[in-house]
């Protein structure tokens, strides 16, 4: 308090030329016109001197004002009765109608909870499985395994989408790898893509054995950054490896298990609709749909409820996304100093 | 827990008595208690490799063994009744080759100008004395965390008439507000200002400085964004899936989804059918290796850079 009074006494002196430079000509007799002074002004000489550094910016921000920015302003169509090629600032406004009509729908609430089920679930396991793995990669002894372990669990990685749910349909099909084994055990043929109860853990299980590598990089990263001096201790005080790993380790990297965490809640309903979309079958569609499959195919196909509808449910999805980040990051803040902003 | 305080006793004795003097470089012997811990890790990380690497073996053994063997579930770890059968098929399918092609050079143009794009903005993100500085920031920032949406994305793309040319596969998506900051934070670590200063005080202008100075050292950092931005538009189906009509102009992977996951039909029967399924099966093994096998012989040799890129980019500025 008394700090922010004394600051206040110190700035008093300097307001009356603030008011001078707003512009009072009356007060400036004497000095040099207003044009020199913005001209000499800290602002001005650096953008003399660096304006070029901006036109590297050029092709960058060009790109990204069309393709991130426009689209933006393009969202006000969720508020409109849109038809395709209609002028966006002269449409026809509906106000909240297009909302109300989703939060109505007989839908809204299976895809609310698909999409949050896909994604929960996949978290459940995703989250600490990448943990679990740098950890165990950290404490090898042999560094030479170490990488070729590494080597191997990034692999997957950069399978495309489309060819890892074509690894699905080829291991899981009714004539494939899994079926075989099953028959041969005894067991009978399952169509684990017309079955609703296999999507999802055949949609998760399949993500995270293509990601949990390359996921365990940046905790990899992390540990490999801990004082080789706190272990030293911990081993005098006769801490066991678990031990170790719990009280050294873990903590040392819990600020980037926090960012980590508050990116992925803030991800939490933002599951990626294109693996979804190549896996939907007839079958599994009742627990396949989520919010972004069903934007999609309102928006973007024929027999959807049409452009200003389908924006409508995907900005009501984003923020729903930008507020599950913004509350991770608060509570984050709160309870650990660990936040993104 | 009990446990656990007999294992820390223990240790602690071994620990309290000095080794002798010539023995000393000797690998200190681990307790039981980590020694379990060692092996259940080895088992487990063991267990991973396998899960990873199993399904990938198996679509290669597949994909040389004879259809019918494969479908009988006869083949599980060598190949069974050796066939080129699935490369022929492949190769003779034109849609593949074709897709291939667009493919390839997608990836290549596509790269060439987010590279570009990127690595110059972020060499000007990077400069303290960027007017309008923070402003750019915030302009790039809030592109991670917020969007349009798919459908006014596609509204701006079809207004801009690229609606069915390669324009709508190679410009949009070309700066990635995450790949560039990556280099930015890579400019500001890794590129000491005094060289900046040298060249400027020497007066090369700052295009000179950028191209004859700061990209000849920053090739890690180019090689880290060609290749995510070459994998990600390599493995890309959906753009072209929304955005292209014309069959000719089909990336591979858009090819792809209707060989690989055409969706499996309860009906069936009948000798042509039967021989049908071998071939697709046969078809689908192959395409899976051939599609990727770019991506993977690259992988083991830049399989580093990737690392290093997930790391600068985790460093905070």
């Amino acid at each position: 308090m008394e700090a922010n009074l004394f600051e206040e006494e110190q700035a008093a002196p300097a307001a009356p030329s603030a008011v001078a430079e707003a512009g009072v000509p009356a007060a400036e007799a004497g000095k040099p016109p207003l044009r020199t002074r913005i001209h000499n002004s800290a602002f001005a000489r650096n953008f003399r001197k660096n304006w070029t550094y901006l036109l590297f910016l050029i092709p960058a921000v060009a790109v990204t004002f069309i393709f991130a920015y426009v689209p933006m302003y393009g969202l006000l169509i969720a508020f409109q009765d849109y038809m395709p090629g209609d002028p966006i600032l002269t449409g026809s406004w509906i106000g909240f109608e297009n909302f109300k009509l989703f939060l109505g729908d007989y839908a809204f609430w299976d895809l609310m909870l698909n999409t949050f089920l896909l994604c929960i679930l996949g978290f459940i396991i995703g989250f600490p499985l990448p943990i679990i793995v740098a950890v165990m990669l950290h404490t090898t002894k042999n560094k030479k395994l170490s990488k070729f372990l590494q080597t191997v669990f990034n692999g997957p990685h950069f399978i495309s989408l489309v060819v890892l749910v074509g690894m699905l349909t080829l291991f899981f099909g009714r004539y494939g790898l899994v079926n075989n084994i099953i028959e041969s055990m005894g067991g009978e043929r399952y169509s684990f893509f017309l079955e609703a109860k296999a999507f999802r853990p055949m949609y998760i299980l399949s993500s995270n054995w293509q990601d949990f590598g390359w996921s365990s990089i940046i905790y990899l990263a992390a540990l490999s950054g801990v004082e080789q001096a706190q272990h030293e201790a911990a081993k005098i005080d006769g801490a066991s490896r678990v031990q170790r790993i719990l009280h050294v380790d873990i903590p040392a990297i819990m600020p980037i298990i926090s960012v980590m965490l508050i990116m992925s809640i803030g991800g939490l309903m933002g599951v990626g609709y294109e693996k979804v979309l190549l896996m939907q079958t007839d079958g599994n569609i009742g627990v396949s749909e989520i919010i972004a499959t069903y934007v999609y195919k309102q928006g973007l196909t024929p027999g959807g409820r049409g452009a200003g509808y389908a924006t409508a449910v995907g900005f009501f999805n984003s923020i729903i996304n930008l507020i599950l980040l913004i509350i991770a990051n608060t509570v984050s803040k709160r309870f650990s100093e660990n936040s993104l902003f | 827990m009990e446990n656990m305080s007999a294992l820390e006793n223990e240790n602690m004795q071994t620990s309290a008595t000095p080794a002798p003097a010539g023995k000393r470089r000797r690998r200190v012997k681990e307790t039981p208690g980590d020694m379990a811990y060692y092996i259940i890790t080895y088992i487990l990380l063991g267990i991973l490799a396998l899960i990873v690497l199993y399904p990938l073996w198996f679509i290669v053994i597949a994909s040389i063994s004879n259809a019918e063997a494969v479908l009988n579930g006869k083949v599980f770890l060598w190949p069974v009744g050796f066939s080129l059968r699935g490369y022929e098929l492949c190769f003779q399918n034109k849609e593949i080759w074709i897709g291939y092609g667009n493919t390839v050079w997608y990836t290549l143009v596509y790269t060439a100008l987010s590279v570009m794009f990127t690595l110059s903005a972020a060499w000007a993100l990077s400069r303290k004395n960027l007017p309008f500085r923070r402003f750019f920031m915030i302009f790039f920032t809030i592109t991670m965390f917020f969007g349009g949406g798919l459908i006014p994305f596609y509204n701006v793309v079809s207004g801009l008439g690229m609606l069915d040319t390669p324009w709508a596969i190679l410009l949009p998506g070309t700066v990635s507000a995450w790949n560039l900051f990556m280099a930015k934070t890579f400019f500001q670590t890794g590129v000491p200002d005094t060289i900046v200063e040298a060249a400027e005080l020497d007066g090369a202008n700052r295009f000179r400085l950028f191209i004859s100075i700061i990209l000849p050292i920053s090739m890690p950092i180019v090689a880290v964004l060609a290749l995510y931005y070459a994998i990600g538009q390599w493995n890309s189906y959906f753009n072209a899936m929304i955005f292209l009509q014309n069959e000719n102009l089909y990336p591979l992977q858009l090819v792809l989804t209707n060989i690989l996951t055409a969706a499996e039909s309860s009906v069936g029967g009948g000798e042509g059918y039967y021989e049908a399924m071998l071939q697709s099966n046969q078809l689908k093994y192959v395409t899976v290796i051939i599609s990727s096998l770019p991506v993977f012989c690259l992988y083991p040799f830049v399989q580093k850079y990737f690392a290093q890129g997930v790391l600068v980019g985790s460093l905070k500025d």
